[in-house]
């Protein structure tokens, strides 16, 4: 199998398995495509973790905004503000910073077989802290659609369900949420993507890599640098956004499809062999 | 109007006034008291001192730029300066992709410190260094956990937050961060000697650049100029020529 | 600045804050939010102007015409912009110190490339060694410029793509009917109304643009970002004013400098779309 060797020692390196040291002269392609490669973890990663929590957050956040209450409706919007009007870099940034100036402390977390201590020092570490800021900014976005597509569902279903007697949680879990989603799932799918290409940012703003472990974007430029030379590098890395955007795309059209299976299809005319001279 | 505008920036570009004895320097700027940036924006330091020195004595005509660690050798072989003065050890490693000229300052010890309250043996733990220099190299071959940053800045303050358990860098840009911490870092560990004193880089295909530059610091040697400014930079204590 | 700033060690609390936040270095750190306004002003208008032919050019009636601008629309969609704004400026630098290598010293015919180095007679680099910094620093900025109106064009592209197809098939048909040839249609029918159905695309772009500026720092270029990392490091005494770390007080101003643009640019747009859904 090609890149045998290479792909025993460092596939797994961007999570710490594997060759302690990177290599640093003779850098064949087979390195540099599955270096690459491991760190595409870290990303898959990040956006796994904030997407999946920011989608649930940003649906609640959506669904407390429409409150009548002034001042809830209030807060939620400056948040959504702060994060939407923000580069996403400056955040990483900001959070750094203030994570780095926290005191050493260590709180105690009891889970009923175990208690973990978490230590503040995990904020400044990049599978925390980014993940923090990642969520709140993904949440602030999808709140903001989700918010839009709420407004604008149609007044006569709240009404008919309203009128059918449902219950608000069954309001909320039949009508609302689904029309809402399906309404918004073009623009999701593009923040989507937007925060997959943003993970990159991680590692080139202050959080720092330990042992050497980043993600694709840092072995990249790494490579870029040792080698002086970009055009193998930046388009190996290219290549592996593009076909895992090209997934994200495809799975979020299925959930589409799902979600419009209520609604009227055109029908597939079925192939029709030779009719005219087949009696 | 906008035609005209644009013709005159790129006539600009290309029919720029020629002065063949401009060096351009490349320093870092954030490894005090090496180089630095002085509250006034200019570039300070031993190294400007010396490198205004040794271009007088060359004849040229310098000009200085500064450039973040991380692409400063990508950036001398692409040519956006002439040189690099940056505090920059010579090794083996980086003797395959750059030239450098003799050493004008002998080894310097890198050292460890950590917090004040800290395990003395915390330099086989959890150690920060900044990317790409010999310190993080040596970190990372000795077993200890390596946690690499960008700026030398920012070493410190993860040491202070808890982050890490020790720090590696030279000697002389942790002193006076010591000194002034009352008690809040010390030294652990032994000094390691690593690398062959600070040279300055010089792209390979320069070789009469490097010549010039060899020629002034040889000069600047034997009329004891050289160790005069490295006790004022450094303390009377620093090693010497 | 002033006159008592000329030893700081002994200025009580509000002195020393307003000497030190009049430095030299604090001059060039309000300069440069100057070079982020002047980035989104020169970036807009190219990536408008690139974004539009590209659009057009995926009209077009030649396939390699179509296919490339398709793919130049689309790339970005499936690439993150800092990997183009890492790429590009490199690329574009060494393209045109290859083709000046060609021009001026075709005497020479060793290969630029030698071992590590990228090798031009010194007549052909650019800008010269000799130029001031001021051509060199104007000479990064503009391949930031550069790389940013590739992207934000491609992005620009899609939006007016979409734009130009919701434009009503009757008003084409129309044209057609009388006799209008392509290059008619598009300056009289096409353009006015397309800018409608741009908007809300353009002002999202244009807020993008704001929140992508802050990668000029991964570009080598001195800007805001660079300057708060180095203002906010601690510094010891071997510095006019030592000071802890102060680094999360310096970007949380940069953040609130971009919550600032964002509001105006919001505030500016909401106003151009209301003119622009005046009934016609």
């Amino acid at each position: 199998m090609i890149c045998e060797n290479t792909i025993q020692l460092y596939s797994l390196r961007s999570i710490g398995i594997g060759e302690k040291l990177l290599p640093k002269s003779d850098i064949t392609l087979c390195d540099q495509f599955v270096l690459i490669g491991s760190g595409i973890i870290w990303n898959i990663y990040f956006c796994i973790i904030a997407l999946s929590l920011g989608f649930i957050f940003a649906i609640s956040t959506a669904i407390i905004r429409n409150n009548k209450y002034p001042f809830v409706s209030k807060a939620v919007e400056i948040y959504v503000f702060v994060f939407r009007g923000s580069p996403l870099f400056i955040q990483f940034f900001c959070a750094y910073e203030l994570f780095v100036l926290l005191p050493k402390m260590g709180i105690d977390i009891n889970l009923i077989f175990t208690t973990v201590t978490f230590q503040t020092s995990w904020l400044t570490k990049a599978w925390l802290g980014a993940v923090i800021i990642l969520f709140l900014n993904t949440t602030a976005y999808s709140s903001e659609i989700f918010y839009g597509a709420l407004k604008s569902i149609p007044k006569q279903d709240i009404d008919a369900a309203n009128a059918f007697g449902l219950s608000n949680l069954r309001k909320y879990r039949k009508i609302i949420v689904p029309t809402m989603l399906r309404n918004s799932w073009a623009s999701y799918t593009n923040e989507a993507i937007f925060l997959f290409h943003a993970t990159t940012l991680v590692f080139f703003s202050s959080f720092p890599a330990w042992r050497q472990s980043g993600d694709a974007l840092y072995y990249a430029s790494y490579f870029a640098d040792k080698t002086f030379n970009p055009f193998i590098p930046y388009p190996i890395i290219a290549a592996y956004f593009i076909s895992i955007t090209l997934l994200i795309i495809l799975i979020f059209q299925i959930i589409n499809v799902y979600f419009n299976k209520h609604l009227p299809r055109e029908r597939k005319s079925s192939i029709r062999f030779l009719s005219n001279y087949i009696r | 109007m906008k035609k005209i505008l644009l013709s005159a920036l790129l006539l600009g570009f290309i029919y720029s006034p020629v002065n063949a004895d401009t060096v351009r320097m490349g320093t870092e700027g954030a490894y005090p008291p090496y180089n630095f940036i002085n509250d006034n924006g200019e570039i300070d330091g031993f190294e400007r001192d010396l490198g205004d020195e040794l271009c007088d004595r060359a004849g040229l005509d310098c000009e200085w730029v500064q450039n973040d660690w991380d692409s400063i050798i990508p950036n001398l072989v692409s040519g956006n300066y002439d040189t690099i003065i940056a505090g920059m050890s010579i090794t083996d490693e980086r003797d395959e992709v750059i030239d450098f000229t003799q050493d004008y300052l002998p080894p310097d010890p890198s050292a460890y410190i950590t917090t004040g309250d800290g395990n003395k043996a915390a330099y086989i733990g959890v150690v920060a260094a900044q990317t790409s220099t010999i310190q993080a190299s040596h970190v990372a071959e000795s077993g200890a956990i390596l946690v690499e940053f960008a700026t030398p800045d920012e070493t410190i303050s993860a040491l202070r937050n808890g982050e890490v358990e020790a720090v590696m860098a030279d000697k002389a840009f942790l002193a006076p961060i010591v000194a002034e911490s009352n008690g809040d870092f010390k030294f652990i560990g032994k000094d390691v000697f690593i690398g062959g004193g600070v040279g300055m880089g010089i792209r390979e295909s320069d070789s009469d650049l490097k010549d010039t530059f060899n020629a002034a610091i040889d000069s600047m040697k034997e009329d004891g100029s050289l160790n005069d400014l490295i006790k004022k930079w450094f303390g009377e204590d620093a090693s010497i020529y | 600045m002033f006159e008592f700033c000329s030893d700081p060690s002994i200025l009580s609390t509000f002195d020393w804050f307003s000497c030190y936040l009049t430095n030299g270095k604090h001059i060039q750190f309000y300069k440069s939010f100057g070079l982020i306004i002047l980035l989104l002003v020169l970036t807009a208008p190219l990536a408008l102007m690139l974004g539009l032919a590209a659009a057009v050019a995926i009209k077009s009636n030649f396939f390699l015409l179509r296919l490339i601008s398709k793919t130049y629309a689309n790339i970005v969609r499936g690439i993150p912009d800092i990997i183009f704004f890492l790429f590009i400026p490199i690329t574009i630098d060494q393209l045109i110190e290859f083709t000046r290598h060609k021009i001026k010293c075709p005497e020479i015919i060793d290969s630029v490339w030698q071992g590590n180095d990228f090798i031009v007679c010194s007549a052909a680099k650019l800008p010269l060694s000799s130029s001031p910094q001021w051509i060199h620093d104007m000479y990064g900025f503009s391949l930031a410029i550069l790389s940013f109106t590739i992207v934000y064009g491609a992005f620009a592209a899609n939006t007016f793509h979409g734009a130009m197809n919701s434009v009503p098939r009757s008003q084409i048909d129309t044209g057609k009917a009388f006799g209008m040839n392509k290059k008619q249609i598009y300056f009289s029918i096409i353009f006015p109304q397309m800018w409608r159905y741009a908007l809300p695309g353009l002002s999202n772009l244009w807020m993008l643009l704001i929140k992508s500026t802050p990668l000029l720092f991964l570009l080598g270029i001195q800007d805001i970002v660079f300057w708060a990392r180095e203002l906010g490091g601690s510094k010891t005494s071997i510095f006019q004013y030592p000071h802890p770390d102060w680094r999360v007080w310096y970007f949380l101003s940069l953040l609130v400098f971009y919550l600032l643009l964002t509001k105006i640019s919001e505030i500016a747009l909401n106003r151009v779309s209301k003119k622009f859904y005046l009934p016609i």
